[in-house]
């Protein structure tokens, strides 16, 4: 399958994800929102639906590497010096900034969010500062 | 039992457009950020398919009035553009761009079995449980972080 092709059918697969939860319990489908009700210090009051999301989550890419041979799933591009500081910045930056790329980038820009509208143009904007950073100045 | 359900079905397709949105791979979510470089624009199909089916079916269903299983909506009530907004959203960047994984990317690719994924994942989950815990006690915080 052509890669844009295949971007399209996931971007409706997750479209269509985060409207369902919408619509069956009223919630947004933001991942690092739904993980953090998870965590301490307060187990949120929906955490069977929280924890049910994220067990069909951990499941779609074996599911679909069973059936289909092929998950989509690639390799880290940097190593653990790298890895666990980048771990730890995207954990504190989302539950600081109250969303990441599916709360504020795909549920709350569909809502027109003037808070998530910022929070997106802020950290694709620091995203590609980095990589620049990272591919053609060091 | 029906917010079980609704959970795991709703995950499993989220995760099933994550796999074939190409947001699972880093490579690919680097040269998407790359735009001074070989710049791959496959993610911009992801995002723009994803807002059109988002924008209508939020239209939709906010039409309804109320949820289907639940008695309300949730939705989030603040509307400051504040300093945690700003500059959360910085420090999620600067991360993402350096491992290229976003949270909801990095727990699916746990399947691959990975031990880097397990340990990303690890400091990922560290780093909210630092956050979560300095807003539960705002006295630990710099000043205008504590709110929101």
């Amino acid at each position: 399958m052509h890669p844009f092709l295949s971007a399209v059918i996931g971007g409706i697969l997750i479209g269509f994800s985060v409207v369902l939860l919408m619509f069956l319990s009223g919630r947004i489908a933001g991942i690092s929102g739904i993980v953090g009700g998870l965590l301490p210090p307060k187990l949120a009051d929906d955490w069977r639906l929280r924890l049910a999301f994220i067990a069909g989550l951990l499941l779609s890419p074996l599911i679909l590497k069973a059936i289909a041979g092929f998950n989509g799933i690639g390799a880290p591009t940097v190593g653990f010096a790298i890895l666990i500081p980048a771990g730890f910045l995207i954990g504190a930056g989302s539950a600081l900034g109250n969303g990441c790329t599916s709360g504020h980038g795909i549920c709350g820009l569909a809502r027109l969010s003037p808070r998530s509208a910022v929070a997106t143009v802020t950290f694709m904007a620091a995203a590609v500062v980095t990589v620049f950073v990272m591919r053609h100045v060091i | 039992m029906s917010e079980i359900l609704v959970g795991l079905i709703s995950g499993f397709i989220f995760g099933l457009g994550l796999c074939l949105s190409g947001l699972a791979d880093p490579s690919v979510v680097q040269s998407f950020l790359d735009i001074a470089g070989a710049w791959n624009p496959a993610l911009l199909f992801v995002m723009g398919a994803g807002l059109t089916v988002t924008l209508t079916g939020y239209r939709l269903v906010f039409g309804r009035g109320r949820p289907l299983w639940s008695p309300r909506f949730n939705l989030p009530t603040s509307t400051a553009i504040d300093t945690p907004l700003i500059s959360g959203a910085v420090i999620f960047g600067v991360g993402w761009g350096l491992a290229g994984y976003c949270p909801g990317p990095a727990l699916v690719s746990l399947a691959s079995g990975r031990m880097e994924v397990f340990v990303f994942v690890a400091a990922m989950v560290t780093g909210m449980i630092a956050v979560r815990w300095m807003r539960a006690s705002p006295a630990a915080l710099p000043t205008g972080l504590g709110q929101s």
